[in-house]
């Protein structure tokens, strides 16, 4: 083999080695959700041969009498996550919609840099919060006065405890509210120029610009935007369990104690003392993620369709 | 008439929209005045010193819950920025537009949406209970599955950032493609690499949830990795639940270490990648 060889060989081995090693990397992706899908449906098979779809729909949970049932904290997840939802949604696109067609340059770039603080501070921080500044204010002020005013709906009945159904709600949308904003901001940064002048030169004032041009071109994306956050409301564990009330009861007024799906985990899995116990809590776990992984999915399906696509651009 | 009613309609859907941004961050000032206003009594030097202590008894410090953590990151950031970075390289060098790589995006963006419980969860079910008990190695790995979506994500946006003429200027020079990556390509994003990764250590530093049934917690020093271990965010959560005054008070007091430290990572990252954009 003569020098030209020698070095004409080194270079494939070094290419065909970086290659691989890249590749499997990329594949440890794809292997990581499989495994995390494969590791949860094996681990639950017990309570899954036991219960069956009633599982879904039993209202009791009471590991003394081995009988499981997941409604509670299904309904209690749902729940909490839609009040978040229906505070943080319409806030966090007025936010976006602010910073992006309103705010002058420095403002955007302090107020978002403040946004992302909100999304940095850790889960059990604003649990913390909740428990001793959120819920006596919710006790004391804000629950009694929604009782006086609003009482005749069965929500805001019954006495009010402070953790509860709408501290959960109410943490949650402080949380998810970055997720919004940010998602929202990306998917209207995307919207043209042209149509933004398009609409003025119409002689639309600044909010039909805003209706018509923005809004309009990037309304999917928006709603991919609301579905990622509700995606980490669901999910979200740390706040709602410390606050929410942990009681497995399904009670019409938003004041009451409940429970989430994520919160039965986080407290009881290291006390489940016997393995149908622990193989409920895992069901409940898989129901999570298959919930979770559905409306990621989906999210990410509209979000990529209006602001960037899979990103992929020219190689070289 | 007509005209000043869409006048109207206008400075009021905009001063909404202002509002709407005014009410943000009424929480964010709320969190974070209350937690200096109640942290910043108790953080001295010997919260940084002492370990916890039984309850009754005064004094006491976090000392092993903030070496746990940094610890825990530690092993995290050893398996899960590697594998990121790696991932990154095919996505960007390698494979940009077919249908694989197109998957492989897709997968990681669902990923970071999977909820961090459940990976502490598999994590449990798959090595807690092979290895018979909880262990700092398990809580990091389960933090390490939540940061390689975050680095391939962010260090996949800084290699595209690189133009297309420094590599080809290497392969002109006859140097070989992989040498070109790792000498010339991965250089040239090396600040923005950083970054990305740096946020992603300061997204896994606050997670509770994933060491519940990993790292455990630990009222001691852990002496080795298979070992439970103290993480400041599990201790903030055992104090914040407990019904004694004091342990509230270590509560608001780590909550205020935990912050400044995801601040700062933040804050340094954000700064650092905005002066290399301008």
């Amino acid at each position: 083999m003569n020098k030209q060889d020698k070095v004409r060989t080194r270079t494939a081995i070094g290419d065909l080695t970086l290659r691989l090693l890249t590749l499997g990397m990329a594949l440890v992706v794809v292997g990581l959700m499989i495994w995390i899908g494969w590791q949860m449906y094996v681990s639950s098979q017990e309570s899954i041969a036991k219960f069956g779809w009633s599982f879904l729909t039993n209202r009791v949970w009471d590991p003394v009498k081995e009988n499981f049932g997941a409604l509670p904290f299904i309904y209690g997840t749902l729940v909490s996550s839609l009040i978040a939802l229906a505070l943080a949604g319409p806030i966090g696109v007025g936010v976006a919609i602010f910073l992006n067609e309103m705010a002058s340059r420095k403002v955007r770039s302090v107020i978002s840099f403040l946004v992302e603080l909100l999304a940095a501070i850790p889960s059990v921080v604003y649990g913390l919060w909740a428990i001793f500044i959120l819920a006596p204010m919710l006790r004391n002020s804000v629950e009694p006065w929604l009782n006086k005013h609003l009482g005749f709906i069965p929500l805001f009945q019954g006495s009010p405890v402070g953790l509860g159904m709408l501290a959960g709600g109410l943490i949650l949308a402080i949380m998810i509210l970055p997720t919004i904003a940010a998602i929202s901001r990306e998917v209207m940064a995307a919207v043209p120029n042209t149509q933004r002048e398009a609409a003025l030169a119409l002689g639309a004032t600044k909010w039909e610009m805003i209706r018509i041009a923005v809004l309009a071109y990037s309304k999917s994306g928006i709603l991919g935007g609301v579905m990622l956050g509700l995606g980490r409301a669901l999910g979200e564990t740390m706040a709602v369990t410390m606050v929410i009330g942990n009681r497995p009861d399904i009670l019409p007024s938003l004041f009451a104690p409940a429970y989430s799906m994520a919160a039965v985990i986080a407290n009881e899995f290291t006390e489940a003392t016997y393995s149908l116990y622990l193989s409920s809590l895992v069901e409940i776990g898989l129901i999570l993620f298959a919930i979770t992984l559905v409306l990621n999915a989906l999210a990410r399906l509209l979000v990529w369709s209006v602001s960037r696509g899979p990103k992929g651009g020219q190689l070289v | 008439m007509k005209k000043h009613r869409r006048k109207y309609v206008n400075a009021l859907m905009l001063a909404l929209f202002s509002i709407a941004t005014l009410i943000a961050l009424v929480p964010l000032f709320g969190v974070l005045g209350y937690v200096f206003k109640n942290g910043v009594m108790d953080v001295n030097l010997k919260f940084f010193l002492d370990l916890p202590v039984p309850m009754g008894m005064t004094g006491g410090g976090m000392a092993n819950a903030i070496v746990g953590t940094l610890i825990l990151i530690a092993i995290a950031s050893v398996l899960g920025i590697p594998i990121g970075i790696l991932a990154a390289i095919y996505l960007t060098e390698y494979d940009r537009l077919s249908w694989f790589s197109t998957l492989i995006r897709f997968t990681t963006d669902v990923l970071t949406g999977i909820p961090s419980i459940i990976i502490g969860i598999v994590v449990y079910t798959a090595i807690v209970v092979k290895m018979k008990h909880f262990s700092a190695f398990s809580g990091g790995i389960a933090l390490a599955i939540i940061m390689i979506p975050v680095v391939i994500r962010s260090t996949e946006e800084m290699l595209k950032l690189v133009p297309h003429t420094i590599r080809e200027a290497g392969y002109a020079l006859g140097i070989p493609r992989w040498r070109t990556i790792i000498q010339i390509v991965l250089p040239t994003a090396a600040k923005g690499i950083v970054t990305g990764s740096m946020l992603a250590v300061a997204r896994v530093a606050g997670e509770t949830a994933p060491l519940l049934f990993t790292a455990l917690g630990n009222q001691y020093w852990a002496h080795n990795l298979n070992q439970p271990i103290a993480a400041l965010p599990l201790s903030i959560y055992e104090y914040a639940t407990s019904p004694y005054k004091q342990w509230h008070e270590q509560a608001w007091a780590g909550s205020l270490v935990l912050i400044f430290l995801v601040i700062i990572l933040n804050a340094t990252a954000r700064l650092a990648f905005r002066t290399r954009n301008n």
